[in-house]
């Protein structure tokens, strides 16, 4: 009985590792024709769009097929891409990844040319070595975790959202070259949010050598007072501060380093940039400063998909749908510039040639994230934060 | 060595906050045995009274010292006012009841006032203004001591002293400690023990209520959940120096204030928790009843 079951065990082991290789096989094989076809003046753009579009964080894919189905019927009413008509598939990931390996599995044997998505950092992480294999662009409009572009692993892919680091890039290139400070002591709250945006201001100090790091230190939220830490500030020497966390402490922060007449300037995140810090911290808050999102809806094109999307639809578009209009105008302009489908004449448009967004005039630099995407730095001026030129 | 006394300062001032804090815990606990978890929310009410009295005053135009101590005093009455009524609804009729009825009270209470601050006031930061003095002959040591720091150590340690010919010299004092070695022959030989409980919380209160009012003027902020965080330290104190004891309170406070303050400054700030706790660990082993605090004598 037991040798038997054994036996049966060991049979439905090699088949499913037989029908893995199979499927595996059969992949390829459609890849390499598609990349063959590709060559091949096209009559038909296919545009694969992957995301979470059922299960609980839906309402974030959810309005990038819709901005898609936006862009692509505008573009198709216009006469289509170098007289192609644009074709939508979309693929259902859940912001899961094993969902989303299926879902990249399922675009390539449909052979989409261009692939908008995926949503979650996860899901196009697990996704990404299958379209790179495949020679597929993919563009998402809203995986943010740093390394799906700082990695280099993945040339194919791009994004038209900020990623998680940006803030702290902004804001340490602001301190060391716009400032010239030499010497930063580094403080956060020890939250996710703070010690994340505090680690990549320490990371970015330390690899451009043209400034040190004096003090890397963490204070508790809702603590009593913060003055042994100032305090420590001011020993240390520093030229200037940066902080990640939120308003409350910073506010105390602030005060407290001003109180002892310490000037030096004071650098934080989205989570100060808010009119309370402004509020509790009055005139300590005076010359601090923030970064924060940038202002998009001066741009001309917001304007666009935003008229466009009231057209059809009732209430506000949901996450990332701007983001997601942008990728689309973006993948699809490079299309038409490329005059083909072929992947590297795709990847060079992207990289050469701006594009007019919702998000603003982009192109992407060489890693894949977009140029003069994201966030700006923000001053306090006479009592309310105004953008720093 | 400027290094070490600004630490020391900041320590210091730290510490005397916990430890106006701790004596409320300490004094109730020494008399009747209840750890009152609405302590942190009775400073916190202290610091918004404080606020609203010191809006008043300035739109009337009053100088700044003279603000300091009307809203000082008008926090005061308030905060004992709270105190009073805490005992009179949410302790007395459970005082016969197992101990654990009256702690579950005492969190119920804490969380009710917090949540009641918040909707009859905000859930957001409030700015407070600055109202101590600028001390002329502080500006010297400007950067080792501010003249917030030096008020909160002089009014600290005044109140200290104050408390502590309190507790030794007047009849009330008296009292007290008699009811603090044994309610039942206190009551016996003719102490008013539900008065003396009364004026116990309504003393404590009042410390709290100074310490709101100094803190909430030296860092410029409050909300409704800063009670939460000081009144855990100063909790945190009370046991370290030994609960029950007055003087293990205000010594406890300042110790824990200067290890947090020194720690921050020599080793790292994200282990100023780690070190405050340790610190509490290691003295109860030695001294399970605290610094201070005598052993529980077993009544047979």
């Amino acid at each position: 009985m037991k040798r038997s079951l054994l036996a049966l065990a060991c049979v439905l082991m090699l088949t499913i590792g037989l029908v893995g290789c199979s499927e595996e096989k059969k992949d390829e094989a459609p890849a390499k024709q598609d990349t063959a076809e590709k060559a091949a003046p096209v009559e038909k753009i296919i545009l694969g769009v992957a995301g979470a579009h059922s299960g609980d964080l839906a309402s974030y894919g959810l309005p990038s097929a819709e901005a898609a189905k936006l862009v692509v019927a505008a573009v198709n009413a216009a006469g289509g891409i170098n007289g192609a008509q644009v074709e939508i598939i979309t693929q259902d990931d859940q912001c899961k990844p094993e969902f989303a390996t299926n879902a990249a599995f399922k675009l390539v044997s449909d052979k989409a040319n261009i692939v908008l998505g995926h949503i979650c950092s996860g899901a196009t992480k697990a996704a990404l070595p299958i379209y790179k294999e495949s020679n597929l662009v993919c563009m998402s409009p809203s995986a943010t975790n740093p390394p799906l572009t700082q990695s280099g692993d993945y040339p194919n892919f791009f994004r038209t959202i900020a990623s998680d680091d940006a803030q702290a890039a902004l804001a340490t290139d602001f301190a060391m070259d716009t400032l010239g400070l030499k010497t930063i002591a580094i403080i956060h709250d020890k939250g996710d949010y703070g010690k994340g945006f505090a680690g990549f201001a320490k990371k970015y100090i330390e690899e451009s050598s043209k400034a040190k790091v004096l003090l890397f230190e963490g204070v508790t939220p809702g603590a009593v007072d913060y003055s042994a830490v100032v305090q420590k500030i001011k020993g240390s020497g520093a030229d200037g501060v940066i902080y990640g966390g939120y308003h409350p402490e910073a506010s105390k922060i602030i005060t407290q380093l001003r109180k002892k007449k310490i000037m030096i300037p004071f650098i934080s995140d989205d989570g100060v940039k808010d009119q309370t810090f402004i509020n509790v911290a009055g005139k300590a808050a005076e010359g601090v400063y923030a970064t924060g999102p940038r202002d998009i809806t001066a741009n001309p094109m917001y304007k666009v998909a935003m008229d466009q999307y009231k057209a059809s639809h009732d209430g506000e578009p949901g996450a990332f749908f701007f983001e997601a209009y942008s990728a689309a105008q973006a993948l699809l302009k490079a299309v038409e510039r490329a005059g083909s489908t072929d992947y590297d004449k795709i990847v060079f448009a992207l990289r050469n040639e701006e594009v007019e967004t919702p998000v603003g005039k982009i192109k992407f630099d060489s890693k894949g994230d977009a140029i003069g995407v994201g966030f700006s730095m923000y001053q306090v001026k006479d009592g309310a934060y105004v953008e720093v030129k | 060595m400027d290094y070490f006394l600004e630490l020391f300062f900041s320590g210091l001032t730290r510490g005397s906050i916990y430890a106006l804090i701790a004596l409320g815990y300490t004094m109730v606990y020494g008399i009747i045995e209840l750890i009152n978890f609405a302590h942190g929310e009775i400073y916190m009410i202290g610091a918004f009274v404080g606020l609203t009295v010191a809006g008043v005053l300035t739109s009337f135009g009053f100088p700044a010292t003279s603000i300091m101590v009307l809203a000082s005093m008008a926090a005061i009455v308030y905060a004992a006012a709270y105190g009073y009524t805490l005992e009179k609804i949410a302790y007395r009729p459970l005082r016969s009841a197992p101990r654990l009825s009256p702690l579950i009270s005492a969190i119920g209470m804490s969380i009710f006032l917090q949540n009641y601050v918040m909707l009859a006031q905000t859930s957001d930061f409030i700015s407070f203004p600055s109202l101590t003095p600028e001390f002329a002959f502080l500006d010297k040591y400007s950067s080792t001591i501010g003249s917030s720091d030096f008020l909160i150590i002089v009014v600290a340690a005044v109140v200290m002293v104050l408390l502590t010919l309190f507790i030794k010299f007047t009849r009330m004092g008296k009292a007290m400690r008699a009811t603090a070695q044994n309610r039942k022959m206190a009551m016996l030989v003719g102490v008013n023990v539900d008065q003396v409980i009364s004026v116990t919380f309504i003393v404590g209160s009042s410390l709290a209520a100074v310490g709101g009012v100094l803190i909430a003027s030296h860092i410029g902020q409050i909300n409704f959940f800063i009670g939460f965080i000081a009144g855990i330290k100063a909790f945190t104190a009370a046991v370290l120096g030994g609960i029950g004891s007055v003087p293990g309170a205000m010594l406890g406070g300042l110790i824990l204030g200067w290890t947090e303050s020194f720690c921050t400054g020599y080793v790292s700030s994200d282990y100023e928790d780690v070190f405050a706790f340790a610190l509490l660990v290691i003295i109860l082993i030695f001294r399970p009843s605290g610094l201070l605090g005598k052993a529980p004598i077993q009544k047979v």
